[in-house]
């Protein structure tokens, strides 16, 4: 499965129309100890770059975009009751949601690996 | 131009930075959040023991005869009431009844006290006493001299009694006694901030690096930093002054009139009689959510979609599973029990009034 990110600190993995997304590592120190997150609805259509979900830490209240338009699948909903597996794990136990891609050519408008270490570099500079 | 006022920093900040803690603003000061995880540090502290370095906040000395000073003026409680070896807690007020600061008062002798108070309010509290004084006394401030370290959590007790000796063990809730550690005398007092069985502990500045470290080599003791030390209050209730208190609020909104005499002559006891008297129009709330979600500071407070009050601290409790906050609501609405909604920004959250000791924890007076 190919791993893409964007710039709003989500990733995805993709397998043809069938995503898998959740927050970056960078994102989540960021935002420091999660304590609450919204999952979407299963079934819900969603919109490249419109508000998915919402997200809180210790420190502050988030919104989490979503990274292509399609519909939900599947969402981790141990992440419900366990929001701090996402601190443990973000890019792997931590997953958020599962989506049908309706349009696989908004891959190409998401930074690859490398593409998106060189914005943590400017980020950090 | 723009001139960076750089922030000050406690003797312990390098040990911090090398320690890899996320350091941030607090008022003044460069203070840690967090060493490893805030919800992690708060969890030590509610089950074993942690440290917090806390030597930004403010120490003043006084020596002199307590009536004849005129230093009883000052305060709305009587200093020379608080037993020797004793310490009380209260608050200093402006002549409107406004909380000055909330502070903590050591009777170090018949004629001596040791005045600890928040670290943003260091000068506006030694004016505000000072201004009082009158014929022979010493009034100081030794807070660039004093440092305070704070050792909380159901363990302190049995941890910090091999390093300072079985005499811990003898130190009621309230007191204090002064005792040795690594060679240095320090004034342990059993009081805290976090609603756990803990210790301050006063020592001077210069060896505050030594105990700090001397500490950490007990690898029962983690460190813990001012967001997990947030949690922690809110949890018990405590007031973060500027915040939950402050000048434009008086004791009896805060429900902190416990500690005013009414016997005694102070500055603001004009306003606290008027207001005890013919009563508040706002009162300070504990709030309870139905969700992990957190009210924040600021967040309105509505009934029945009128705006009815705001929080003024608040967080996810780890121990209450949900959110929980402070705030003032408009008297006839501070009832406990009372369903609110909380206005997070974009979101309403469901809520009840409840009592802001949202947990009472049996081990710290024992």
């Amino acid at each position: 499965m190919e791993m893409y990110f964007t710039k709003n600190h989500e990733w995805i993995k993709v397998d043809g129309d069938k995503v898998v997304m959740g927050l970056t590592t960078y994102a989540v120190e960021q935002l420091g100890d999660i304590t609450f997150i919204e999952l979407p609805e299963i079934d819900a259509e969603t919109k490249q770059n419109n508000v998915l979900c919402s997200i809180e830490s210790v420190k502050a209240a988030s919104d989490i975009y979503a990274p292509i338009s399609g519909v939900v699948t599947d969402v981790n909903s141990e992440l419900e009751n366990m929001p701090e597996v996402i601190n443990k794990s973000p890019e792997e136990n931590g997953w958020i949601c599962k989506l049908k891609m309706v349009n696989t050519d908004e891959v190409g408008s998401i930074l690859t690996k490398d593409q998106y270490n060189d914005l943590l570099k400017e980020i950090k500079e | 131009m723009q001139t960076m006022i750089a922030l000050k920093h406690t003797p312990l900040f390098n040990n911090h930075v090398k320690h890899g803690a996320k350091m941030v603003p607090f008022g003044e000061w460069e203070m840690p959040l967090q060493f490893e995880s805030i919800l992690g540090e708060h969890k030590y502290c509610r089950e074993q023991v942690a440290l917090f370095d806390v030597c930004h906040m403010g120490e003043f000395y006084f020596k002199g005869n307590l009536k004849k000073s005129g230093i009883e003026q000052a305060f709305p409680f009587s200093l020379h009431k608080i037993k020797e070896g004793t310490c009380k807690y209260g608050v200093v007020l402006n002549e409107q009844g406004g909380i000055v600061d909330d502070l903590i008062v050591y009777r170090l002798a018949v004629d001596e006290v040791l005045i600890v108070v928040n670290a943003g309010n260091i000068k506006k509290d030694f004016k505000h006493i000072q201004q009082v004084l009158k014929g022979e006394y010493t009034f100081v401030d030794i807070s660039e001299k004093t440092a305070k370290l704070d050792v909380q959590g159901p363990l302190s007790t049995e941890v910090l009694k091999e390093h300072f000796g079985d005499e811990i063990n003898a130190i009621p809730y309230f007191g204090f006694k002064h005792l040795q550690i690594h060679g240095e005398e320090v004034l342990v007092s059993r009081t805290g901030y976090t609603g756990e069985r803990g210790y301050e502990l006063y020592l001077p500045y210069k060896k505050v690096t030594e105990v700090w470290d001397f500490l950490l080599q007990d690898k029962r003791i983690k460190p813990a930093g001012l967001g997990a030390r947030d949690i922690l209050r809110i949890e018990v209730g405590y007031n973060l002054y500027g915040h939950d208190i402050d000048e434009t609020i008086t004791p009896h909104e805060a429900n902190l009139d416990f500690c005013i005499e009414y016997d005694k002559d102070f500055i603001g006891k004009e306003a606290v009689v008027k207001q005890k008297n013919s009563g508040v129009l706002k009162k300070r709330i504990g709030i309870k959510t139905n969700t992990r979600r957190a009210p924040r500071e600021k967040n309105r407070i509505q009934i029945k979609g009128k705006e009815v009050g705001h929080i003024t601290s608040g967080c996810y409790s780890p121990v209450m599973g949900c959110g929980i906050g402070i705030g003032y609501i408009e008297t006839q609405f501070a009832k406990q029990g009372n369903t609110i909604s909380i206005g997070n920004g974009s979101i309403q959250i469901e809520a009840i009034i409840a009592d802001p000791q949202f947990f009472k924890n049996k081990s710290i007076r024992t």
